[in-house]
C-alpha cells in the first residue's frame, strides 16, 4: 500500500479504536467531572457531546500543527501544557463568537456547554496522547474525532440510563455519583468487548 | 466561606467534611487512570498536592494584583507552570516514571479540584492558610485514591508496592481478579470506597 493510503487506513482504525476499545472516557476516565454532573437528561447530554466532538477534532488538528511546526524546531516541548491550554481556549471562544454571531439558534442548544468545555479534561487529554503516541496529522484527525464520538457515545447511554434510575431504589450512600460510578464501570466492560475486532 | 477559618477548621474540611472526592467527586479525572499500581499512584498523589499547595498559595499571593474578569486564565497559567516544574523534574531524576504516568502529570492543569480550591479558597484568604488549605484538600484526595490502588493492586495482582502478598499472590488461595487492574476495576472500587465513606456519616452527608 502506498504512504497517503496506509495513513487514511491507520487513521480509520484509530478512530474506531478510540470511540470504542480506547474510549477516552471509560479507559482513561477524562472528563468525569461533566460526565457525572451533566449526565442527567439526555437532551443536555447531547448538546454536551456535541459541542465535544466538534472542539476536539479541531483542537487536536490545530494542536498537532502547533507543537509540530511551532514548539518542535524550537525545542520548547516543555511549554507544550500552557500552549495546548491557551489553544483551547481561544477556539472555544472563536467558535462562541462565530456561532453567537451567525446561528443564534444554535448558540442557544450548544452555546451554555461551550465554556465548560474549557476546562474539560478529555480535551487537553487527546491533546497529550496524541503527542505521546506521536500520531501523524491524518491519524490525528481520525484520534481527535473518534475520542469525541466515544465521549459523546459514554454520555448519551449514561444519561439514558440514568433517567430510568430514578425509579428504581439505590442505597443511600451509593445515590447520585456513587451509582453513575458503577454503572460506569459495566459501560467500561461492554466497551473493553470490543477489543480485537478490528486488527 | 469566611476568613476566619481556622488552621484545625481548613485541615478538617479538607480532608473530612468537604472531601473532594467523596464529597464532591471532583478531579477524579487526571488520577483514576494510574490507580491500578499503588506506587504510581503515590507519585502522582504527591505531585498533585505539592501543585495544589503551590498554587494555592500564588494564587492568593496575586489575589490582590489579578483583575477579576481574567482570573481564570491566571489560575491556569500558574497552575500550568507548577505542573511544568513536577513533570521536568519526573523527567529528569524518575524518566521510568515519567513514561508510566504519560499524559496524566500535564493533565493535572484540568484537575478540577486545583482550580475549584484556587476560586473558592484561596481567591480570598491569605497565602499560608492557603497553602494548608491547597495541602490538606490534596491529602484528602491522596488517600482516598491511595485505598483505591491498594484494593486494586492487591485483588489484581496479589502485590502492594510491587511486593507479593502472603495470601493474595497464593494462587491456591487466590484467583487474580483481572478486572481490577483493567478500567472498569476502578470505577467499582472508587464506586464502592465512595458508599463506604458516606455511610459512615450518612446524616451529615447533606
Amino acid at each position: 500500500m502506498n504512504g497517503i493510503g496506509s495513513e487514511i487506513w491507520l487513521g480509520l482504525v484509530t478512530c474506531f479504536a478510540a470511540v470504542f476499545t480506547q474510549n477516552i472516557l471509560l479507559t482513561t476516565f477524562l472528563g468525569m467531572c461533566p460526565f457525572t454532573s451533566v449526565s442527567r437528561e439526555v437532551k443536555t447530554a447531547a448538546g454536551l457531546g456535541g459541542a465535544v466532538i466538534f472542539v476536539m477534532t479541531f483542537t487536536t488538528m490545530l494542536n498537532w500543527l502547533a507543537y509540530e511546526y511551532v514548539l518542535v524546531p524550537l525545542e520548547l516541548e516543555f511549554f507544550r501544557f500552557i500552549l495546548f491550554i491557551i489553544i483551547i481556549a481561544a477556539f472555544v471562544q472563536f467558535v462562541e463568537m462565530v456561532i453567537d454571531r451567525y446561528s443564534p439558534k444554535l448558540y442557544q442548544s450548544l452555546g451554555i456547554f461551550l465554556p465548560l468545555i474549557t476546562v474539560n479534561c478529555a480535551i487537553l487529554g487527546a491533546s497529550l496522547f496524541m503527542v505521546i503516541r506521536e500520531y501523524s496529522f491524518i491519524v490525528t484527525i481520525g484520534w481527535g474525532f473518534g475520542a469525541g464520538v466515544g465521549w459523546f457515545l459514554a454520555i448519551i447511554a449514561m444519561a439514558g440510563i440514568r433517567t430510568r434510575l430514578n425509579e428504581s431504589r439505590v442505597p443511600e450512600g451509593l445515590r447520585g455519583p456513587g451509582i453513575t460510578l458503577i454503572i460506569a464501570g459495566m459501560m467500561a466492560l461492554a466497551f473493553i468487548g470490543f477489543t480485537g475486532v478490528l486488527g | 466561606m469566611s476568613a476566619s477559618k481556622t488552621t484545625r477548621q481548613i485541615v478538617i474540611d479538607g480532608l473530612w467534611k468537604e472531601n473532594p472526592i467523596f464529597r464532591q467527586i471532583l478531579g477524579i479525572c487526571s488520577t483514576l487512570a494510574v490507580t491500578n499500581v499503588v506506587l504510581n499512584t503515590a507519585v502522582m498523589c504527591a505531585s498533585l498536592t505539592l501543585v495544589t499547595a503551590m498554587s494555592c498559595m500564588t494564587v492568593s499571593l496575586l489575589r490582590e494584583w489579578t483583575p477579576r474578569n481574567i482570573r481564570m486564565m491566571v489560575q491556569t497559567l500558574i497552575i500550568a507552570f507548577y505542573v511544568i516544574i513536577v513533570d521536568l523534574i519526573l523527567k529528569a531524576y524518575w524518566p521510568e516514571m515519567s513514561r508510566n504516568l504519560g499524559p496524566f502529570v500535564g493533565l493535572i492543569i484540568t484537575n478540577c479540584i486545583i482550580m475549584g480550591r484556587c476560586e473558592a479558597f484561596a481567591g480570598s484568604n491569605p497565602p499560608v492558610s492557603s497553602f494548608t488549605d491547597g495541602f490538606f484538600n490534596g491529602l484528602g484526595y491522596s488517600f482516598v485514591l491511595l485505598a483505591i490502588s491498594v484494593v486494586r493492586e492487591l485483588f489484581g495482582m496479589g502485590t502492594i508496592l510491587g511486593f507479593a502478598m502472603p495470601y493474595f499472590s497464593n494462587p491456591e488461595y487466590w484467583d487474580k481478579w483481572v478486572i481490577m487492574v483493567m478500567p472498569p476495576g476502578a470505577f467499582f472500587a472508587l464506586a464502592s470506597i465512595i458508599w463506604l465513606l458516606r455511610s459512615i456519616k450518612p446524616k451529615e452527608a447533606k
